[in-house]
């Protein structure tokens, strides 16, 4: 790679640092009508179950298959108050690395990062632990997500119970 | 330890309490290990999952490590999942295809029938060395009911089929949703723990009371999306003990239902479909028979702990005590052998609204759980009170079930037998 093209990707690479660096913190700080903004009109957001990472949702049960209108109402009813298990809501903070870019047609960015997401919440802390692909949306407004996969690491949701926040 | 007081189950006033210590003590849980976990009927599998001789699957059943296997004979079996050597797990992969296992500490190798074929150096053993009692051991009794295959640790337990009593019926209106009557178990396993007692799933998994204030933001979605009136009652129906400790509600509910009835987060394409499957299974069984695999929502608890949920999709679920106050928990999703594509896909996305670990409910239900347990520690208070509707006519958001569950419990533990699970009077 010539020096100009490698300067293109790490000054990508970095966009997508920052961009998911704010996510998280959107995240952190369940600002998650902010956060839904970021997806695209026709998103998907897929977190298989921990058996299978690449199941695919239209024939394989998972954890969470959610459109936007979905995900509109995961939000909605993480907002609501009565989402019991995360009311009050639990503390979480998301270490986001290890971020790369693929090679992604014009106006998309395939970006991968690994995270550790602590919950605590009753005097427990809890782990979640894995990593996420994105496709990113890029035509000069910003970058927005498209599709968000998450492949969690635990061999099984113990001891967290539930997947009741955002990863 | 004295177990008979700590269920007070007084009919002719109409209160039913169960005693805390019994969801919070170690050696109340060694002793539920060997009177219910070592006795009783315990799911193991579903036959779709073996799909070809050799197919296999890894299972932890009442604590203890099983392999579930067709043999290259096609005869499903389940084997103890140990070395008859010196230990070793033999089986190492949670599922695929075998012809053999080889226990990788010394190499002894079973066919996938479990007889040992292969033994390095066999030589050095003693004349008569007999291949066949040093082979991967059957549980003492496996059956099967309609393709749902039950292990029990008991030589001397009756048969599944007795066993499953009332059970069965609903089981057959669940399978025959299938036109060829034939279930599958849909890839992909939801794993799960919680941090309470097991016995309060099993509660939470038959209780209509609870699904007003727990899944308010599921009923708002059902509103949000048209499937729901606002104002409408959620459940109406019955509950029914159903012999054994086993018990159903079995309502009308607003959800859609893939078999097969329409809601709007189905999509209007869908609408015709589901309406055609619905003529199908009238013609097949006739208008009343048909209504009640359609419309009708079942809630099933097995005893101890198998749960059927055939709602908004068909959820299997089985959980297994690690401690006093914990349980690991494992949910399949099962569908009529006949789908596939749209259908399929349609069936797993109304199954995620609601349920699992990731779904709009569940995580409501660990968080009841977690909070009963932690309440416990509270003290000052030593009963649980499960009287709802005990001198009704039992409906689906009484407590009839749960008291079914506790009644076989409490017959279990403290050696007796029962012939009676409902509450007498209102006998189902």
């Amino acid at each position: 790679m010539t020096g100009a093209a490698e300067d293109a990707r790490l000054l990508r690479q970095l966009r997508v640092a920052d961009f998911l660096s704010r996510e998280a913190k959107l995240l952190d700080e369940w600002r998650l009508e902010e956060w839904l903004a970021l997806f695209t009109d026709d998103a998907r957001y897929v977190v298989p179950g921990t058996d299978d990472p690449q199941a695919d949702p239209s024939r394989s049960l998972v954890l969470v298959d959610d459109d936007r209108e979905r995900l509109g109402w995961r939000v909605k009813r993480l907002l609501s108050g009565h989402a019991h298990r995360e009311f009050p809501w639990s503390r979480t903070r998301r270490i986001v690395s290890n971020v790369l870019v693929e090679d992604s047609p014009p106006g998309r960015i395939f970006a991968g990062a690994s995270f550790v997401v602590w919950r605590f919440r009753h005097r427990h802390a809890d782990p979640f632990i894995g990593h996420a692909d994105y496709d990113l949306v890029d035509d000069g407004a910003g970058l927005r997500i498209a599709a968000k996969r998450i492949t969690i690491d635990q061999e099984s949701l113990s001891p967290n119970g539930a997947l009741s926040m955002i990863l | 330890m004295n177990i008979a007081p700590l269920i007070l189950d007084d009919r002719a006033r109409g209160v039913f309490r169960v005693h805390r210590s019994t969801m919070t003590s170690e050696d109340m849980l060694a002793l539920e290990r060997e009177r219910i976990f070592s006795r009783a009927w315990l799911y193991v599998g579903h036959e779709s999952e073996l799909a070809e001789p050799g197919a296999y699957r890894r299972r932890s059943v009442g604590g203890r490590p099983l392999v579930f296997v067709r043999g290259a004979d096609s005869v499903i079996r389940v084997l103890h999942n140990t070395c008859p050597h010196r230990g070793a797990i033999v089986c190492r992969q949670d599922a695929g295809v075998a012809k053999t296992f080889q226990c990788f500490y010394h190499a002894w190798t079973f066919d996938n029938r479990g007889q040992l074929v292969g033994v390095p150096d066999e030589a050095a053993y003693a004349p008569g060395f007999d291949r066949s009692e040093r082979s991967l051991q059957p549980v003492a009794r496996h059956d099967s009911y309609r393709g749902f295959h039950f292990v029990c640790f008991d030589r001397d337990a009756g048969a599944l089929g007795d066993y499953l009593a009332g059970a069965r019926e609903i089981l057959d209106l669940v399978v025959d949703q299938s036109l060829d009557g034939r279930m599958q178990v849909v890839s992909g396993e939801q794993r799960y723990s919680i941090r309470a007692n097991w016995k309060l799933l099993a509660e939470n998994s038959i209780d209509g009371y609870h699904a007003a204030p727990v899944h308010r933001t599921y009923l708002a979605y059902l509103q949000g999306t048209g499937a729901m009136r606002p104002g409408e009652t959620v459940v109406t129906g019955r509950a029914r003990a159903l012999g054994n400790g086993h018990a159903v509600i079995e309502y009308r509910a607003p959800w859609g239902r893939p078999v097969a009835r329409w809601a709007p987060t189905f999509g209007e394409v869908a609408r015709g479909e589901i309406e055609a499957i619905r003529a199908e299974l009238r013609s097949r069984y006739g208008d009343e028979r048909a209504e009640r695999i359609a419309d009708w929502n079942r809630n099933l608890l097995i005893f101890p702990n198998l749960v059927v949920n055939d709602i908004m999709a068909v959820t299997l679920r089985t959980f297994s005590p690690i401690g006093a106050a914990e349980m690991d928990v494992t949910a399949w999703e099962i569908a009529p052998g006949e789908e596939s594509g749209e259908r399929l896909a349609r069936r797993l996305h109304s199954f995620l609204e609601f349920l699992g670990p990731g779904g709009f409910a569940t995580p409501d239900d660990v968080e009841a759980l977690d909070s009963c347990q932690i309440g416990f520690a509270a003290d000052g208070v030593e009963w649980s009170d499960i009287s709802r509707g005990m001198a009704r006519e039992p409906r689906p958001d009484d407590e009839l079930q749960m008291r079914s569950f506790w009644r076989e419990w409490h017959a279990r533990m403290t050696g007796t037998r029962r012939s009676d699970w409902s509450d007498g009077r209102f006998a189902a």
